[in-house]
């Protein structure tokens, strides 16, 4: 356990800051275990930074694009590095929402409804018609994203057709693909799945209620803006489907040490699939750092764990 | 499957309940993260509006500090009147007799940078509910200060000349007529934070006799007074009529943002209230500063450093409007600012330059959405350009991605019908608001 940790957080995205805060977080708790940590940020002196810490573990927590879509650790590979988390091909999968969502529907699990867009579609075949055909489709409410982008950046709710063009609008602005699905009322969760060495297994469901009613940037940035129930307030038998499902989906994407898996359960108590999580935030108001807390463990302690299984697997 | 006996319901924040009611509204922003990106030297940063001080005489400045430690610590370094140091509130009317004010030392009150002393006059004189008049756009840190006393902000339209003296007496009467209680306007007469705009002379005689009429107190807040880039400065608010203006001053701009030093000057029952104000919120303001500030002033040719200003800034001016003139495309109007740090672009129709924020910072540049100077919602339309900061090639540069974004932007609207096909070729229009 001699290796420095190099905590790598903040990078050019839409989410450095929450990037930045994560590693703030990580770092501090890796530090309070007696571990050396060296926190790092995306940069062109970066390589020959990593190369004078001798042999460190990496422990990627860039949010959003290159840091997610698998580039830095493609990188990290390329350098010989040992990083946590998932491979940047998995990433890259798990990313993209226009990709990952079939993928996980082909494991079995329940997906929203849902079409896929380019913006060029709706140039080229006419966008009144499109939009027309997506609520023939889908119906209404419907929930807009973008399909590479996190934090619910440039993604909400729409209730009627007139607010339809506005919302694409708003999800292109965050990437050239869109996905609009079906919108699910249910109870929403956020379901770590962390492997410690002995396979993965998901950690309590971590249940959203936004005041304003939708989770987005400020309802998950704001303290005290949420609630958070944890473990989620389900039947026993549905956490257990919940449970499941988070580790299907975790499998299915391919994911490796820790990811956290975003699921709606339906009014049915069907868990359905929303979005998975190759570096989930760890900031003061994130839900991994508190569901591993609520299964009485140790924060710093669960991710030092992840480090040095990296470290003894070596570049991968 | 890991399930715990007992089952927590959090909201991170355990003191929730306990907070005031007016920090309710205080809450995380997409946007504001989005400027932890534009700090990256990648970017160009359009956004903020940090003077460019590194033309200062900095060796000199060091020099001048360490001896004021050296041999002056023991005063420096302790504390001091709330009012401020005399021989600084001295100065500060020698500053101020350039834009026509005659003060004595004893009608000023040293502040924590003109911020603090618009916190102090606003705590002053507002009770949750009262109408304060301002600008619409005006400065988003004035904005903060007025609704975290609860104030309700009422913007007034401006045009080419500033505040519209009609439309500012129409709202105080609305508002009146409504049993509201309008307990001051707000307004920026020099270079207009965000529009760069400033009040002609004649203008100003106007506000004032709307003032009168309506027994309306007015606050000055003049930060960009001495950095007109192509005259002199005008005479101020305060210069005409002593008794119904509370004039801000501040060194953030002629001198350095970081000594935090500002200024208020009053009626004089006004100030003795300010002055406890002060007493209670800081003791007094930074006794350091405040002998920094003196001695620089008393030492340098500080005049002849604010025209070294002014040709920096022309310059940095130039090239920002040079490349609007030829990046912006056509639909988007801009302000052309006689001094000052910043151009007010109004988008195309159907642009939002908040949601728009996201794709700037991506293509490498970062400007300040306009909702921000808006107490009310509006201004989704525009946004601030600073020209301030990055040296005159960067804001060039700045400008042409922002083009970029724009043109793809207008290609996404137009899809949707959210805005009306446009002729390729950029123009140059006219100041719009």
């Amino acid at each position: 356990m001699s290796y420095p940790i190099v905590v790598l957080a903040g990078g050019l995205s839409h989410e450095r800051e929450v990037s930045l805060s994560s590693g703030r977080r990580v770092s501090a708790a890796l530090r309070a275990l007696g571990r050396q940590v060296v926190e790092a940020d995306i940069h062109a002196g970066l390589i020959g930074q990593l190369a004078d810490l001798g042999q460190p573990v990496v422990l990627p927590l860039l949010h959003g694009g290159t840091g997610e879509d698998g580039a830095v650790r493609e990188a990290l590979g390329l350098i010989g590095l040992p990083y946590v988390g998932a491979t940047g091909p998995a990433s890259r999968l798990t990313y993209d929402k226009a990709i990952a969502t079939p993928v996980v529907a082909r494991a079995g699990l329940a997906v929203p409804e849902r079409v896929v867009l380019p913006h060029d579609m709706f140039r080229e075949l006419g966008a009144a018609a499109i939009v027309n055909l997506i609520v023939t489709k889908l119906g209404l409410p419907v929930f807009v994203k973008p399909a590479t982008s996190g934090s619910a950046l440039g993604a909400g709710k729409v209730d009627t057709v007139a607010e339809l063009p506005a919302a694409m609008v708003r999800a292109y602005n965050y990437g050239r693909v869109a996905v609009v699905e079906k919108f699910i009322e249910g109870v929403e969760v956020a379901v770590p799945v962390i492997d410690t060495g002995s396979g993965p297994r998901a950690w309590p469901a971590v249940e959203i209620r936004p005041d304003s009613g939708v989770y987005d940037y400020e309802a998950r940035y704001t303290m005290g803006a949420t609630k958070f129930i944890c473990p989620a307030d389900l039947s026993l038998a549905t956490a257990e489907r919940v449970a499941a499902a988070a580790l299907a989906a975790y499998q299915a994407l391919a994911l490796r040490d820790i990811g956290r898996i975003d699921l709606i359960v339906d009014k049915s108590g069907v868990p359905v699939f929303l979005e998975g999580n190759v570096a989930p935030g760890m900031t003061e108001t994130s839900t991994v750092p508190l569901s591993i807390e609520a299964a009485g463990d140790d924060f710093g302690a669960v991710l030092a764990q992840l480090v040095d299984l990296a470290a003894a697997r070596g570049p991968a | 499957m890991n399930l715990p006996e007992q089952r927590r319901e959090t909201r991170l924040d355990r003191y929730f309940d306990a907070y005031a009611a007016r920090t309710k509204g205080l809450k995380a922003s997409a946007v504001r993260s989005l400027f932890a990106v534009a700090s990256r030297p990648e970017v160009v940063s359009l956004a903020g509006g940090m003077p460019n001080i590194a033309d200062l005489p900095l060796g000199n400045l060091a020099d001048s500090l360490a001896d004021l430690i050296r041999t002056g610590g023991p005063q420096v370094l302790q504390y001091s009147s709330a009012q401020g140091e005399e021989a600084l509130r001295e100065q500060i009317c020698e500053v101020m007799s350039l834009e026509g004010i005659a003060a004595q030392a004893d009608d000023v009150v040293i502040s924590c940078g003109s911020q603090q002393a618009l916190d102090l006059v606003t705590r002053t004189f507002i009770e949750p509910g009262d109408v304060i008049v301002a600008e619409g756009p005006s400065y988003v840190g004035a904005i903060g200060v007025f609704q975290s006393y609860q104030a309700q902000v009422v913007h007034v339209a401006m045009d080419e000349a500033g505040l519209i003296p009609e439309a500012l007496r129409q709202a105080v009467l609305a508002c009146r007529a409504a049993g509201r209680t309008v307990k001051f306007c707000y307004t920026i007469p020099n270079f207009n934070n965000p529009t760069g705009l400033r009040q002609t002379v004649e203008r100003r005689k106007e506000i004032l006799a709307v003032a009168e009429t309506l027994d309306l107190l007015l606050i000055e807040d003049n930060p960009y007074g001495l950095l007109a880039l192509d005259d002199g400065p005008l005479p101020a608010l305060r210069s005409f009529e002593a008794e119904r203006v509370i004039y801000l001053g501040s060194f953030s701009k002629t001198f350095a943002p970081g000594f935090r030093i500002g200024w208020a000057v009053a009626p004089a029952a006004v100030k003795e209230k300010l002055i406890l104000a002060q007493e209670s919120a800081t003791l007094c303001p930074p006794v350091f500063s405040q002998f920094a500030i003196s001695r620089y002033l008393a030492t340098w040719d500080w005049r002849a450093q604010i025209d070294r200003f002014r040709v920096m800034y022309r310059d940095r001016r130039a090239a920002m409007l040079e490349g609007l003139d030829a990046h912006m495309p056509a639909g988007a109007s801009w302000t052309r600012p006689g001094g000052g740090f910043f151009v007010w672009l109004t988008l195309p129709e159907g642009l939002d330059s908040q949601s728009l924020l996201a794709q700037a910072v991506t293509n490498r540049v970062a400007y300040v959405p306009g909702t921000g100077f808006y107490a009310d919602g509006l201004g989704s339309r525009n946004m601030r350009l600073s020209y301030c900061f990055p040296p005159p090639d960067q804001i060039y540069e700045g400008t042409r991605r922002l083009g970029e974004v724009l043109a793809e932007a207008i290609d996404v609207a137009q899809t949707f019908g959210l805005t009306t096909p446009l002729p390729l070729a950029s123009s140059n229009p006219e100041p719009e608001n």
